[in-house]
């Protein structure tokens, strides 16, 4: 079993599987029972300033939607940062951490957008010796209308402000959690570097409509008859938090800005591309508050074996390996051809690629006598969408044609060297590849 | 109080807890998670194979869609708009042998979407609200008789009925419903459900029921054809065949239907009597019927006994299996040769046989099992006088049911084509039905 001990940002954990500032970590009683479980690490439900803490609504505080069979496929909430007193949380951390000298453990904050603000929580956090704080900048829904989380995440000169309030008054790892909800995530991300950041955090939850109740209309989830943006989280968000964290792996001025990974993190699969798009480790919610914390077994052996299978030694061994290979559409290899394959020992004559193909596509999939479908290479641009619908893992591939070999559907040669739109003659800007 | 292995013929061998435990519905309902869950395995496949599997056109892939989506009235009325003894066929139907064997899981994984549990759940589901999701179209003051109120003659005549035409039905016996009401495992329509079904069909309007005619008793088809614009014969199959073997007069031998029909139509099981030792000859359907029911009734023994191999078995596996995991034996390539006893059977003599290349030989080997009650069930005969062309037993028909007869159709288990099944009655009365509405409007 390969060693998933992980330093991130100086602070060492058994694995990269965190559990992210949320309701599953509200509470000393929860935190202990995740770290008995074998999470990594934990950042604490996020706290707020001193005083009356905030209160939740009394009624329904999630919302999901599903896939066959039930499966949770995504969940919207509304619930608020914790609702307990920040003294509460302050000793129950201390004893945590104490306790479990080990694991990670993080202190989220959100408190008003002034200086004494931060300034006054600040020690104390340090006093319980959690191993770092993470900013929340994310929160979509009821702080943000305080002139909190994301309202302050949005706003890329707040980041950078409020971030070095921190540096200057805490001397522990800074992280930032981002707002997905904004246009282009490199900003807030630079803002954070700019501000002085060890590290940003992504994403937060999505501004999101569950479903809406037919019978009243009210929105779900649904408080007397009146709904709210809640945020949304979960496996359906997994490739637009992939995709913003590869944006800042990638970017000239954020590159090697440590990441930890959330959104949609369900398996060690999961784990392991995020990180392979450069996050440092992951953070989970969604999965824990479905399946409870023995997930985490599944993660730990699923990521140790994949590890032993490739060779690697260490999590840093494959951090950050795809990021190379992000690019922008126009560089993609327009000399890259390939057509789909259907294996018909595979096939099970459901005929979806078929009716997907013919009703919505290129019209390149045969249906012929006794249910056998066969593809039309003359007509194939190789979309893959017969391989997204089929039932049957593997049953279809797409083949590479090799270097020589002609494409029936432009009767061209294909050409081995590497060409893209850059170069290509329909494009206006075009430059001669010489 | 009789018990199992009391001899003869004696009723009450079961107390009434254990006969309702027997007799309840052989596949209990779906409730509405269970139908959920299945439903979302369909895989919504193009050109499905089960909708070309089922005699009825049901499209199966849309009314499965329609239960995942939560619309169980809207996919009652995609089954019944196709084949409006919808419920029943879900009920009885051979699923493993037609839709849910052509189910592409089936293929991929041995366990096929339950199509048919599904299509009960839509189709109860509507019922229950009392809904009749059908209306009639313009009267068109054309009248046709229909000869027989099973399920081909039900289905022909609402179809008849929604297309603007009056309908009178008649029927032979006191019910209607035929087959439904008297031919099929009470396990498999309980709560008297084959009566419940045909008062809501009926709730389309414009047919009328005349219990107690049939051709020969009361009715002729020149009187009918000259008083109704159309004639649809769904008559069934009146006769049984007979046994070459000797002593079948005995008392204890009789037909496997009348014992289906009279246990279907007896309120107390507790006085219906049963041997302690059944034997059962045929291998179809009604023989599984017929001995899996008397297993049920209590009979200590019972053997189903087939002149071929199992693979030539005309019940299917699951039939079969079905009527094993009840406690019947099923013994193959045995043929009867005589019934012994003195006034009452009391054994039957069996040779065995062989298939060989000049057909199926009796070896010269014999056995006897011992029966105090025997139920034949070695296929049904068409019985009829009336001056139609008859080819294999059966009335000749031509496209939708046209027998050689000018405005008469026909259609169900008395028409040649087609398997003898409820369902493939329905898509047969169904269609006789728009041919005829066609051919009245002028339109074919």
């Amino acid at each position: 079993m390969a060693d998933l001990t992980t330093n991130f940002l100086g602070i060492t954990s058994p694995n990269p599987f965190w559990l992210a500032s949320a309701p599953p970590t509200d509470k000393e009683y929860n935190v202990r029972r995740a770290f008995e479980a074998g999470w990594g690490g934990v950042v604490w439900k996020t706290l707020g300033s001193e005083g009356p803490p905030i209160v939740n609504v009394n009624g329904p505080r999630y919302g999901a939607i599903y896939g066959a069979d039930r499966r949770l496929l995504g969940l919207n909430n509304i619930e608020l940062i914790t609702d307990r007193p920040l003294e509460t949380n302050l000793e129950e951390m201390a004893r945590v951490k104490a306790d479990y000298p080990d694991r990670a453990l993080i202190a989220s904050i959100m408190v008003p957008c002034e200086e004494e603000a931060w300034k006054a929580i600040l020690p104390r956090v340090e006093e319980t010796n959690a191993d770092g704080i993470e900013l929340n900048f994310g929160c979509p829904h009821g702080m943000s209308e305080r002139g909190m989380g994301a309202a302050v995440g949005q706003v890329p000169e707040y980041i950078e402000m409020v971030t070095r309030w921190c540096k200057k008054y805490y001397d522990r790892p800074v992280i930032v959690k981002l707002t997905p909800n904004i246009t282009d995530v490199r900003y807030p991300a630079r803002a954070a570097k700019n501000g002085g950041a060890d590290a940003v955090s992504l994403i937060n939850t999505i501004s999101s409509i569950t479903s809406v109740n037919l019978d009243n209309f009210s929105p779900e989830p649904s408080i007397d008859g009146k709904g709210s943006h809640g945020g949304y989280c979960g496996p359906a968000v997994k490739p637009i938090a992939m995709n913003m964290v590869a944006e800042i792996a990638r970017d000239p001025e954020t590159h090697g800005l440590p990441i930890s990974g959330i959104g949609g993190v369900t398996t060690w699969r999961d784990a392991a591309e995020f990180m392979s798009l450069g996050a440092g480790n992951v953070q989970v919610c969604t999965a824990a508050m479905t399946y409870g914390f023995k997930i985490v077994q599944e993660m730990i052996t699923g990521l140790s074996e994949w590890m032993d299978k490739k060779g690697y030694t260490s999590t840093s061994d494959f951090i950050g390996q795809a990021v190379p290979n992000v690019t922008d559409w126009q560089y993609l290899n327009l000399n890259y051809i390939a057509k789909a394959k259907i294996d018909q020992d595979a096939c099970i004559k459901c005929g979806r690629c078929y009716i997907a193909c013919e009703d919505t596509s290129h019209q390149a999939i045969w249906m012929k006598e006794g249910r056998v479908f066969e593809v039309n290479d003359a007509e194939c641009v190789a979309c893959n969408l017969c391989v997204d619908v089929c039932p049957i893992e593997g049953c279809i591939t797409m083949e590479r044609m090799p270097a020589g070999a002609t494409d029936p559907r432009t009767g061209q040669t294909v050409q081995d060297e590497y060409a893209n739109w850059t170069m290509h003659p329909n494009n206006p800007s075009s430059q001669a590849a010489e | 109080m009789n018990s199992p292995t009391t001899s003869g013929i004696v009723a009450g061998r079961l107390n009434e807890q254990q006969l309702a435990d027997n007799f309840s519905d052989l596949h209990a309902p779906l409730d509405p998670h269970e139908a959920s869950v299945a439903a979302d395995r369909c895989y919504f496949c193009h050109d499905a194979p089960c909708v070309t599997a089922c005699p009825t056109d049901i499209d199966i892939p849309l009314f499965i869609r329609q239960i995942a989506t939560g619309q169980p009235e809207g996919a009652a009325k995609t089954i019944l708009s196709q084949n409006i003894l919808g419920g029943m066929c879900a009920r009885v139907c051979p699923t493993e042998t037609l839709c849910e064997q052509a189910c592409v899981r089936e293929e991929a994984e041995g366990k096929p979407v339950i199509i048919g549990q599904l299509q009960r759940f839509a189709t109860d589901t509507l019922m229950a609200q009392g809904i009749h999701p059908f209306a009639r179209e313009g009267n068109t003051g054309k009248r046709v008789a229909v000869v027989g109120a099973g399920p081909s003659g039900l289905a022909c005549a609402h179809r008849l009925a929604m297309r603007g035409h009056d309908v009178v039905i008649y029927e032979a016996s006191t019910k209607a419903g035929g087959l439904n009401e008297f031919g099929i495992a009470a396990y498999k329509s309980t709560d008297d459900f084959a009566a419940k079904e045909v008062d809501w069909l009926l709730k389309i309007g414009g047919i009328t029921i005349e219990t107690g005619k049939a051709l020969g008793q009361g009715l002729n088809l020149s009187d009918l054809t000259s008083e109704f614009d159309a004639v649809f014969l769904s008559i069934g199959l009146g006769g049984v065949n007979d046994l070459a073997a000797s002593g079948a007069d005995k008392i204890g031998v009789t037909d496997a239907v009348d014992f289906i029909s009279l246990l279907r139509q007896t309120d107390d099981l507790k006085t219906l009597p049963i041997g302690r030792n059944v034997v059962v000859i045929g291998g179809g359907m009604t023989a599984v019927d017929a001995a899996v029911q008397s297993k049920l009734l209590g009979a200590e023994n019972v053997t189903i006994a087939y002149r071929r191999g199992r693979d030539r078995m005309a019940a299917s596996e699951f039939e079969q299996d079905l009527a094993t995991s009840k406690g019947v034996r099923i013994l193959y390539n045995l043929q009867p040769v005589a019934f012994h006893g003195n006034g009452s059977v009391v054994e039957v003599e069996f040779e065995y046989t062989a298939d060989t290349p000049t057909g199926l030989q009796g070896t010269g080997e014999t056995m006897r099992i011992p029966a105090d009650q025997v139920f034949k069930a070695i296929g049904q005969t068409l019985e009829t006088s009336e001056q139609l062309k008859i080819e294999r037993g059966k009335i000749a028909v031509t496209g939708a049911g046209r027998t050689s007869v000018g405005g008469v159709w026909a259609g169900g288990d008395c028409a040649l084509g087609g398997e003898d099944l409820t369902v493939t009655a329905v898509a047969e009365g169904r269609d006789a039905a728009e041919d005829i509405h066609q051919t009245l409007m002028g339109k074919a």
